[in-house]
């Protein structure tokens, strides 16, 4: 594994990285506004190209420059711009039914880590495993993971929800470069253009919410129950 | 033919259906039957020829005789349903946009058959997201403010819990590098050959992610949430599709990992989860198939609860287990889609999905209800058809080992109740009474075709074991890891 002989200054860099790309979601968390999020996305996007650009150096893999050009491209940029137009066309900027407050967002966000730190560190000590970089990988996976439900659990409007699940998948990527940068190309890229679909589906159905439903926010649809 | 023939016909079949209904806009219905027609036989002639786990086409895909299975369970439903979607868009209310209906529903199809096939852990992963994709805009095709409510949902959610499984893939081939080295490809072979060899910690990690991601898709309770909306607002072929088909495609990777533990020898616990997960499913359809108001809805707890007993039925294990399970996988797709043919036709004539405003269904859908209400009572797994028989062979799995032996006992219980609740709405729909008869068109031909064919092939079932069922289930069983 590459992740576990690092030279002391890339395995700093990449531990920076990972703590960034965290924090950019506790920035998703404690705003309301929806251009936050998207600029906060982009932002943990771009960390995770230069990451992967970094790791295929490091370990040698040439297809990981590749990947992060991919990454830079439509997640940094494609996506969030694609987002930004569904947002000029729906006229929402901001979240305006939260159930919880973002304060508050934000206290149980660090509970999350928390509980991502511990899940981590169990995981470290089965496979004795102590490098501070793949540990670090771990918690962040996890922790970007449960914040990303978080999101999708306590925010309403429908651009939210899309950010939400594109969080999870990055903290997926993210954790993914350090821990196996050997999974194959293919999959990966392919796992790009899947999202590029997603979103774009996405980006119909808001419309069409839009149409039929009238509003974009979730609790508009409470029709159907029981 | 060859079995890469037979793949590249069925793979083909219903991207010709999409090409044409986009290309050529007219006829459509028809090519896409014709497709199902091809693809039906064709599936079969995969089925009997997959003697052996075989990799084509430069690793891309797989096919082994479980995975043949779902890909003729999927082609059974494609082709009932493809009959019945003549009939019953028909009566749409845009007739200009029934051609983009049929190129998304080949395009289903054609993801459902393509998702099993996978050979790549990834790539099966990729399959599922797909098909959830392309089915979220024939949930909401009909463009109602319930149906879009239901297809956002059904996306949200989905997409959000399938994410799930993919860091449970991340993880067991992270497990996989310290057996393997850094690069290597993670598909179903190299993963029941790894198992063994990689961390615990890893393959359970993994194993739970999995499960719980793709029981999201599987619709097994409590992460089903999403199901009674998606398969109640859908076009009723689709929501047939939706119920017939793809919760098997999701159940079968369930079913892979859980071979994986079994073969890495990490006992019984996995199965318990599994188990667990079936019981609440059962529970869940259970409640809310007694007091449903919505036909198509209760139709969706249905599925619920027949997945429950799917999950039971790999959960018990055993040759008892399995055999109960796969069979219990291919007529609840011929029940279900037969239920949702018949839920079609009576929301069409009455126009309403409102239980309580059906009445006197025999003289508002001469003939056909009869057919319909043979399915409910089989849906309920009694006999003389498929259902009784498998649903019988779970219980007894579960009896025969003695630590489940409660839970037998339950599950009984809990299918005496849904007996009950279900037969009970369809006991006030049939009663005569004075109401009118409704003005909504009754269904045709072909309509009648599918409910036909399917009440005789459950019948049959019912009545008569294939013999080749027991040699394939067998090797299944053995190929799964649960006898030695």
């Amino acid at each position: 594994m590459v992740a576990l002989h690092l030279s002391p200054l890339l395995a700093s860099i990449f531990s920076l990285i990972a703590i960034g790309a965290l924090l950019l979601s506790f920035v998703m968390l404690g705003s309301r506004w929806l251009k936050d999020y998207m600029l906060a996305f982009a932002v943990q996007s771009w960390l995770i190209a230069i990451l992967s650009a970094l790791m295929g150096w490091a370990g040698g893999y040439t297809e990981l420059y590749f990947v992060a050009v991919l990454t830079a491209l439509f997640r940094g940029l494609v996506l969030p711009m694609m987002l930004l137009w569904v947002l000029k066309r729906l006229h929402v900027n901001r979240e305006l039914h939260e159930i919880v407050q973002p304060s508050t967002a934000l206290v149980i966000g660090a509970v999350l880590v928390i509980f991502g730190v511990v899940v981590a560190y169990r995981i470290g000590h089965a496979l004795d495993i102590e490098t501070r970089v793949v540990l670090l990988a771990l918690t962040v996976m996890l922790s970007i993971k449960l914040i990303g439900f978080l999101m999708l659990a306590i925010r309403r409007e429908a651009v939210s929800s899309i950010l939400g699940i594109l969080m999870l998948e990055n903290g997926i990527f993210l954790g993914s470069q350090i821990l196996v940068p050997g999974m194959p190309l293919m999959i990966e890229l392919v796992l790009l253009f899947d999202l590029l679909v997603a979103v774009t589906c996405f980006a119909v159905l808001v419309r069409y919410l839009m149409a039929s439903v009238g509003a974009t926010g979730s609790q508009a649809l409470q029709k159907l129950v029981g | 033919m060859s079995a890469s023939t037979l793949i590249i016909v069925l793979l083909a079949a219903p991207l010709v259906s999409v090409l044409w209904s986009l290309l050529v806009r007219r006829a459509m219905q028809w090519v896409n039957l014709l497709a199902a027609l091809v693809c039906f036989p064709v599936s079969i002639l995969l089925l009997i020829g997959a003697t052996a786990p075989r990799i084509y086409f430069e690793q891309m895909l797989y096919v082994d005789r479980i995975g043949a299975w779902v890909l003729m369970c999927v082609a059974v439903v494609y082709l009932l349903a493809s009959f019945f979607a003549v009939d019953y868009m028909r009566h749409g209310e845009d007739a200009r946009r029934l051609p983009n209906f049929y190129a998304l529903f080949a395009l289903f199809a054609w993801t459902m058959f393509a998702a099993p096939m996978a050979n790549m852990i990834g790539v099966y992963w990729i399959g599922i997201e797909m098909t959830t994709l392309v089915s979220t805009f024939l949930v909401g095709y009909e463009r109602r403010a319930e149906s879009m409510e239901a297809a956002w949902k059904y996306i949200i959610i989905v997409s959000g819990g399938i994410s799930i499984a993919l860091l449970g893939t991340v993880l067991l081939y992270w497990g996989g590098t310290f057996v393997l080295g850094p690069t290597y490809t993670l598909d179903w072979s190299t993963l029941d050959a790894i198992a063994p060899k990689m961390p615990a910690v890893l393959l359970q990690l993994g194993f739970l992610l999995a499960l719980v991601g793709y029981g999201v898709k599987a619709g097994l309770a409590p992460m089903h949430t999403w199901l009674p909306d998606a398969h109640s607002e859908g076009p009723a072929p689709v929501s047939a599709m939706l119920s017939g088909a793809l919760l098997n495609c999701a159940m079968l990777g369930i079913v892979r990992f859980l071979a994986a533990t079994d073969i890495a020898g990490h006992g019984v616990w996995p199965h318990r989860i599994l188990i667990a997960l079936g019981v609440a499913s059962l529970v869940v359809g259970a409640l809310f198939i007694m007091r449903q108001r919505g036909l198509k809805r209760m139709l969706a707890y249905s599925s619920v609860e027949h997945m429950g007993v799917i999950a039971l039925g790999f959960g018990f294990g055993g040759l008892l287990g399995v055999f109960g399970a796969l069979y219990h996988m291919l007529n609840h797709s011929i029940n279900k889609t037969l239920m949702f043919i018949g839920a079609g036709s009576a929301v069409h004539r009455y126009g309403t999905h409102d239980m309580q405003q059906m009445r006197n269904l025999p003289v508002a859908m001469p003939g056909l209800a009869w057919l319909w209400l043979a399915g409910a009572v089989a849906i309920t797994g009694a006999p003389p058809f498929g259902l009784f028989r498998s649903e019988l062979s779970v219980l007894m799995a579960g009896w025969m080992h003695g630590g489940t032996r409660w839970v037998a006992v339950l599950f009984l219980l809990l299918l005496i109740v849904i007996f009950i609740g279900f037969l009970n709405h369809f006991r006030q729909m049939y009663v005569p009474s004075e109401a009118p008869a409704p003005e909504g068109p009754l269904p045709g031909v072909m309509t009648w075709i599918p409910m036909l064919l399917a009440v005789a092939a459950l019948l049959l079932l019912g009545l008569w074991w294939p013999p080749l069922f027991t040699l394939w289930f067998g090797q299944i069983a053995h190929q799964l890891g649960a006898v030695s």
